[in-house]
């Protein structure tokens, strides 16, 4: 399995979640799964699970971010570039 | 994954569907491990048939199970085991099945390392074929092996080697580690529960309080070594041990036998944790609704461990473990690494140990070679 460690995060780009992964709703978040390299990733608030779905529809994170929660930007792009290692998210 | 503690709460609470579904595919079994938790042994004439399985999968599919592990007895002994793991393959659901690997010839390693999102977990019982046939059978290390060769000769990819913690082979650390680099293989190990016919050999197998020190000094050491969670015990030494850190039975994790009953964990087949049958009403009604899993999900009372300040380490330790050496669910874990276990092991003064309910046990000793 390679993991995408050397990918540098830019949140004024535009990326996707992972066509090769799934998303289950849970109370919490969600837990979102990548067939490829069988990785578990919690995710922690309902707010993440949302942005993470609209990531396609918007030309950069930084949108996708602002549409939903933008009281707490730097936090959620914190977040949102954590789940580059596990390539939960790629750059499109 | 090193949940953080609100996290822990809510997955104590239960989850949509289970993060780890074990389902044990048979009870027949070529071997008879002298711990086996299942007491596998004879194949149960109610197992569920092939349109079953499959219907089964399709569910655990659409409540977004990710993946499954399978077992046994040993799974690779049904007909269909092949037709069973693509159906599931085939729907995005991952399986990672157990094997005493008897039945992976040249053949069936190709037809193995073929298939997309399958991961293999060979068990060995020692580093040697003294330590392991002890356990699992005379020929059964020769024949574990074999098949390590197999997968690899076949370009498998990177297999899992599954061994139980006991007495014997946690003095073998080092030589597991270096037969899983020989294979390019990950290891992964696994605590003695005293369930299934494990409670027969419990007493004189598991680990002693020095032992499972070292243990623990040794995996914190290795984070790459899996554990399926299973040592969360001895995370009250210190720093938690990598994974959820909690008893998950009823709440992420649950299993279903191979006639479809289900139970909270793959470590208490016994009718007090029997939360109902797939044939019934499905597998979701009865993760979803059980009076069983509902009380399971209730936030536990800490009971003795209440007062001990390593209880947000090891959460009182594991169910099976308790509940198969006659503790009640309140007292601490028999392997608490304090000794209050054992204290409270002492402090029984007639053991009633509860016995696993369903029992396959071959009535006859077998060998590996016997048809």
């Amino acid at each position: 399995m390679s993991l995408s460690t050397s990918v540098i995060f830019d949140a004024s780009a535009p990326w996707s979640l992972s066509s090769q992964v799934s998303l289950r709703d849970e109370a919490f978040g969600a837990l979102a799964y990548h067939h490829g390299n069988r990785r578990l990733v919690f995710l922690k608030s309902r707010e993440l699970v949302a942005i993470l779905r609209s990531l396609e529809n918007f030309n950069s994170v930084n949108e996708a971010i602002d549409a939903v929660v933008p009281n707490e930007h730097d936090r959620y792009v914190e977040a949102v570039g954590a789940l580059v290692k596990s390539d939960i998210i790629c750059g499109r | 994954m090193g949940a953080n503690s609100s996290l822990r709460d809510k997955f104590e609470r239960g989850l949509a569907a289970p993060i780890c579904l074990t389902w044990e595919l048979t009870y027949a079994c070529n071997l008879a491990c002298t711990h086996c938790l299942s007491s596998s042994g004879r194949r149960d004439p109610k197992e569920l048939n092939t349109d079953e399985a499959k219907a089964l999968i399709d569910e655990i599919a659409a409540m977004q199970i990710f993946y499954i592990n399978i077992g046994g007895g040993e799974p690779m002994i049904r007909r269909d085991f092949f037709e069973i793991i693509e159906h599931a393959v085939n729907q995005k659901v991952g399986v990672k099945f157990s094997t005493n690997g008897t039945r992976i010839d040249a053949e069936a390693a190709k037809k193995l390392a073929a298939i997309d999102y399958l991961d293999i977990q060979i068990s060995i019982d020692g580093a040697d074929a003294e330590t392991c046939d002890k356990i699992r059978g005379e020929g059964s290390y020769a024949a574990a092996r074999l098949a390590m060769d197999h997968l690899r000769d076949a370009n498998f990819g990177e297999f899992k080697i599954s061994v139980v913690m006991t007495r014997d082979s946690i003095e073998q650390l080092d030589e597991f580690e270096a037969i899983a680099k020989h294979y390019g293989a990950q290891l992964r190990l696994t605590r003695l529960r005293p369930s299934g016919r494990g409670v027969d050999v419990w007493d004189e197998l598991h680990p002693t309080q020095e032992q499972n020190r070292r243990l623990y000094k040794w995996l914190m050491e290795r984070p790459n070594v899996l554990t399926g969670d299973s040592f969360f015990h001895l995370s009250a030494l210190g720093d938690p041990l990598d994974g959820l850190n909690l008893c998950g039975a009823g709440r992420v994790v649950c299993l279903i036998d191979p006639i479809g009953e289900v139970y909270a964990c793959p470590f208490v087949i016994h009718d007090e944790f029997k939360a109902g049958n797939v044939r019934d009403a499905g597998f979701n009604a009865v993760w979803t609704e059980s009076d069983l899993f509902t009380s399971l999900r209730e936030p536990g009372n800490p009971g003795a461990c209440g007062s001990c300040g390593s209880y947000d380490a090891c959460r009182g330790g594991c169910m099976a473990a308790k509940f198969f050496t006659g503790l009640e669910m309140t007292d601490p874990d028999p392997e608490c690494v304090f000794g209050h276990g054992e204290t409270a092991l002492a402090a029984k003064k007639v053991m009633l140990i509860p016995k696993p309910s369903p029992d396959h046990s071959k009535r006859v000793p077998v060998s590996i070679n016997s048809k």
